[in-house]
Formats: C-alpha cells, structure tokens, sequence
C-alpha cells in the first residue's frame, strides 16, 4: 500500500514502553469490569425506571455515544481491548491477570467450526438484539440480564475453546466495531513482511516466556485489515524482531483492500446502515403505533414489527443495492460479476453507515446526556444522594446546533462514501484499461454513478428523518 | 492544486447559495392555529403540528393515561399535565424548522422515546440540507472524474 504511514511506537518511545507493558489493559479491564457489574446490579436490582438507572443510562448513552462518535471512527477496535466482557473468560484460560503464567492456556481446546469462521454468526445475533432493542434500551432489568448473558457466554466460550473465539466469532457488538474498524486512522501492522516471513518461530502466534499468542487468532505477518485485530497488542510483547508498528494512517484504507472483501462483511455493512435508519425512525419519529410494535405491546403486532425489520435489514436495502450494481455493471461495462461488485461495493457504504450511527446517537447526547448527572448520585434510583445531583432536572442540551452537527456529519459520510465507492470501482476498473473502448478513469465513474445516487438516496432519508 | 480549487469553486458558490438564499418569498399570512394534543404513553396524538412562521399557535394538552408533560425544542416552552385535566400553550412560532416535542414527565419505559414534531413552514434548514446533500454529491463526482485518485 502506497499511503503514507507514522509508526507511533517509533515517534514516541514512551508510548512503545507503555504499550508493552502487561498493566494497561489489565487494568483498563478491571476498571471498565468494575463500571460493568454496577450496570448489571443497577440492571438487576435497581429501579425500572430507565431514565433514573445507572445501567441503561451509562450503557445505551455514555458508552454507546463515546463508542460510536470517539473509539470506533478514531482508535478502531480499541474498546475491544479494554472490553470487560472476555476478561473473567481470558484470566481463567490464562490463570493470571497480569503476568504471563507459563504453560498452555487452560481450556478444553475445542475447535471452532470452519463453517462459523466469519461473522454470520455476528450478523444474526445482532439482527436479534437490533429487534428487541426497544424493550432492552429501556429496562433495565434486561439490559442486565442481557450483559450478564454476555458475560457468562464469553466465560463459557473461554472454557470450551482457546483465545478469544467469543469475541471473534460471536460477539454482536464485536461484529460491527470490526467492520467500522476498517476505517479508523490507527493500526497495528509489521513494519517489514520479508522480517515475518523469514522469523520461523513465529512468537507473535503462539506467545513467548513474556507474552501470549494472539487471542483473536490472527497472524500479523498476513494481517492487513483491522476488522479482527483487537489492539491487544500482545504481538508487539512477543515480537523479537521489533517488527510491529502502530500506525497512524489516512482514514478508510482497509476499505480499499481487495483481496478479502466477503459476504459475510458486504450484510454487516448493510444491516449496521438498515439499522441505524429503522433506529432513527422508531425511536426518534412522532410515530406512536410504530413505537408500540416495537415495544412488544402485542406479540402479533411485534411479529409484524420483526418482520418488517427482517425484510429491510436483509432483502430491500440489499436488494435496492443489488440493482444499483446491476446498472453500475451495465453503465461501466464492468467485467467483474455482479455478485463481485456487489460484495465489494458494499464496503463503500461503510462510511455512510457510520456516520448515519454518529447522527442518530448525537440526537441520543444533546438530549437525554443530562440523565447522566442525577444517576451518579442515586445509580439503583433507590433515592440515594451520594454526590448531590440526584434532584437534578433533566435538560436538553444545546439543541440548536444538533440539526447542523448531523447534517455535517452526514456530507461528510455522503462524501466519504463516495470517494470509497469510486475508488472501489477504479480497482475493477483498472484490470480492464487495456482492452476498454473508454478509460478505466470513465469506466470507475459510470460504475460509480449508481452506488452514489444510492448513497445520496439514504443521505436524504436520514436527513427527512431528522429534519424534514 | 489550482485546477483542483478550480474545479470546487462552481460548487462552493452554488452550497454558499444553497445556504445563504431566502426562501421565505412566499411566506403565507400570520394566522391562530389551534390544536388538541393528546398525550397517552408513549406517543402525542396528532403527532405532527405544521404551521406557518410568525402563526400564533395555541395548542391544549390533554393526558389520557397518566401524567405526561410537553416540552418545545427551542422554544422555551415546558408544561405538565394531570390525567382528566388539560393545559394551554400559546406561542408565536417564529423559528423555523423541525421542532420535536417531548414527554417530560418520566411516565413510563419509553418515556424518552416519547416525541411529537412541529413543522415551522417554510422547513429552511430541510430545504438547505437537501440542497447541499446533492450539491456535495455532485461536486464529489465531478471532482472525481476530473482528479482520479491515484492518478497524477
């Protein structure tokens, strides 16, 4: 890859120093665990009152927004590093929290079925909580039955199969974060393959006397995506060769590596863009009845609401899109399949999708943020005073400017998109220019054309949503 | 990097135009709107409120379930209302735009979900967002068949 690249670890040897050391994510791991069982005991003991429980309130408004809106588009896969949910799992397996305990990790070593190895498994899970997500965004006694689900699932997965299968193969939140990965500025990669090639032992796969294999089952020698590297950093620990850098990089170059786009990936990107428009119209439209179905009021009305939501996630928006390639096919005279173009075009809607969340949440901040300050007092709503602010009213926040922050955040997806979509094309383009009655240049702009109209499409329905 | 410039400037001016232009030539005349707005969990019945800049609008609040409150983006306005019992608003829409309006009274699980629209014709900001949505779209593909990336 051409684009240029700063290895952090190379400018700021403080920060290499820091990375290396087996405290931070520990650590970081212990205190978001800590935060994670308030949430399940606030969930599970505390008042049903969504707007006074510390669970919903800091899990569906101050994690998701710094999330969404901070981790996930600048630092990719980090939270995925300080994530509580695999640490009991991981520190059994490990026998340690800290120091590398040596020996094999303590699991039953089960293998992972080859036809799991992707993230449909991702996909359908969080379809399944996308569809109960208006029950489970607003009580908490779900939300904490929910996580502490998740908890003993990871354990569960920890005894039954080694490193992080959970977080890899089952994880729904996991899903998403690695897809939008894809386009933060920061990576992990070798600095030379040639190195990796040649090093035989490879210590960065199963581990050294100071350090573990990589738990996400990934060989950084290969690795050129983020989508499965959690930033553990256990690679640059093990490295001898000091052949590991933390790069920091244009924004969405992963979207532009051509060799392992999937289907599998192609569905996340739609589902994650389906998902954050049927959000924006259920839960901030003036619509009653929908809100209703969707609050499980009746089982056959929230029959119908699934359905409807199945049908958008997996059959229009995907199949409004398949048409769009068959006319980007047909302008551009493009050779590669439909299927081919459609798959790999997919990832030009990650930027879009992503920014669809970050306007959708940012309406969540400006107005219900303030929810924050009474809940530290009182986190169970048991009229507690700890800090005294539980009495404080809540109030919107500075909406005036929310309408232009989403707008703004939206070109710049829209616009984002667009390039990627382009640039996606230019590489079936390319592989043409030499037969080509046009040049690959016009051929990329022909087959660009449809998937950017189809971009600008859901622009504009987000942007009736929220301000029309 | 001059004809790069050159080339956005046709499409700078048209947003800066898109942004700046009045559309309220045809501003219809100031007149009362009433309105009757039920509030039941978890929803405001009628749910969308349209009128015009500069009308005087006077809405009364009824709760049919519990106690609910109505509170205006923007507009300064926050009441509450008892079952059985209504309240009156009355204020001069001056701003406009998509103004939600919101349950604020804790009255149940989606209480925070609990929202209602007043449209202020004419929607400016909609009408300008849409306009610089296809100006960038546009401007992103012009841009792009002049200036390939990877291309010198």
């Amino acid at each position: 890859m051409s684009e240029s690249r700063l290895d952090l670890l190379t400018r700021f040897p403080w920060l290499k120093e820091a990375i290396k050391s087996r405290l931070w994510q520990p650590a970081a791991m212990l205190l978001t665990l800590s935060f994670f069982v308030l949430v399940i005991l606030t969930g599970l003991l505390g008042t049903p009152a969504g707007s006074r429980n510390f669970g919903i309130i800091f899990v569906w408004i101050v994690w998701w927004a710094v999330l969404i809106i901070v981790l996930i588009p600048f630092f990719g896969r980090l939270w995925c590093a300080v994530c509580p949910i695999p640490g009991p799992g991981e520190w059994l397996q490990r026998r340690g929290i800290i120091s590398r305990v040596p020996g094999k990790l303590r699991s039953l070593g089960w293998r992972w079925p080859r036809p799991l190895r992707n993230i449909w498994l991702q996909n359908a899970g969080f379809l399944m909580m996308a569809m109960f997500s208006t029950i489970i965004l607003t009580r908490p006694l779900l939300t904490g039955w929910l996580l502490l689900g998740f908890l003993l699932l990871s354990v569960l997965f920890s005894i039954l199969f080694q490193n992080r299968v959970f977080c890899r193969y089952v994880c729904p939140v996991g899903g998403f974060i690695g897809l939008y990965s894809l386009l933060s500025p920061l990576e992990l990669r070798v600095k030379d393959v040639a190195v990796c090639r040649e090093h035989k032992t490879k210590d960065c796969l199963v581990g050294t006397s100071c350090s573990y294999g990589c738990p996400w089952l990934v060989y950084p020698g290969t690795l050129k995506r983020n989508a499965y590297c959690g930033l553990c950093a256990e690679c640059v620990r093990a490295c001898p060769k000091d052949n590991i850098g933390l790069n920091l990089r244009p924004f969405g170059s992963d979207l532009l590596v051509d060799k392992e786009r999937r289907m599998d990936e192609a569905f996340k990107a739609f589902i994650m863009l389906s998902c954050s428009l049927l959000y924006s119209v259920v839960l901030l439209g003036p619509w009653g009845w929908l809100k209703a179905l969707a609050n499980m009021e009746t089982v056959s009305g929230w029959a119908l609401y699934a359905t409807g939501f199945l049908v958008v996630n997996l059959l229009v928006v995907p199949g409004l899109f398949w048409l769009t390639t068959v006319l980007a096919r047909h302008l551009s005279g493009l050779h590669a399949s439909v299927h081919r173009l459609f798959v790999d075009h997919a990832y030009g809607l990650v930027p879009l999708g992503l920014a669809g969340w970050i306007a959708f949440s940012l309406s969540f901040i400006f107005v219900n943020g303030s929810y924050v300050i009474p809940v530290l007092s009182d986190p169970f709503g048991w009229g507690w005073d700890l800090i005294g602010t539980s009495r404080v009213a809540w109030t919107p926040l500075a909406l005036g400017f929310l309408p232009a922050l989403q707008v703004i955040t939206l070109l710049v997806g829209l616009v984002f998109s667009i390039t990627t979509l382009y640039r996606i094309a230019q590489q079936h383009s390319s592989a043409f220019a030499g037969h080509a009655l046009v040049s690959s240049g016009d051929r990329a702009w022909w087959a660009t054309l449809p998937t950017a109209g189809f971009a600008t499409g859901v622009t504009l329905l987000f942007l009736w949503i929220f301000l029309g | 990097m001059r004809k790069r410039l050159l080339t956005l400037l046709p499409p700078a001016l048209v947003a800066l135009g898109v942004l700046f232009v009045p559309l309220d030539m045809f501003a219809a005349t100031p007149v009362t709107r009433q309105f009757t707005v039920q509030a039941s969990q978890f929803a405001f019945d009628p749910p969308t409120l349209r009128v015009n800049r500069g009308d005087r609008v006077v809405i009364t609040l009824e709760a049919t379930d519990v106690v609910h409150g109505l509170y205006l983006d923007e507009y300064d306005v926050n009441v509450r209302v008892e079952p059985g019992l209504s309240k009156q608003i009355e204020f001069v829409a001056e701003k406009t735009g998509k103004f939600r309006y919101r349950c604020s009274v804790s009255c149940g699980s989606l209480h925070p979900f609990m929202i209602g629209e007043l449209v202020v014709m004419p929607n400016d900001a909609f009408a300008r967002a849409v306009g610089l949505t296809l100006v960038a779209a546009l401007a992103a593909l012009v841009y792009l068949s002049r200036f390939p990336p990877g291309e010198a």
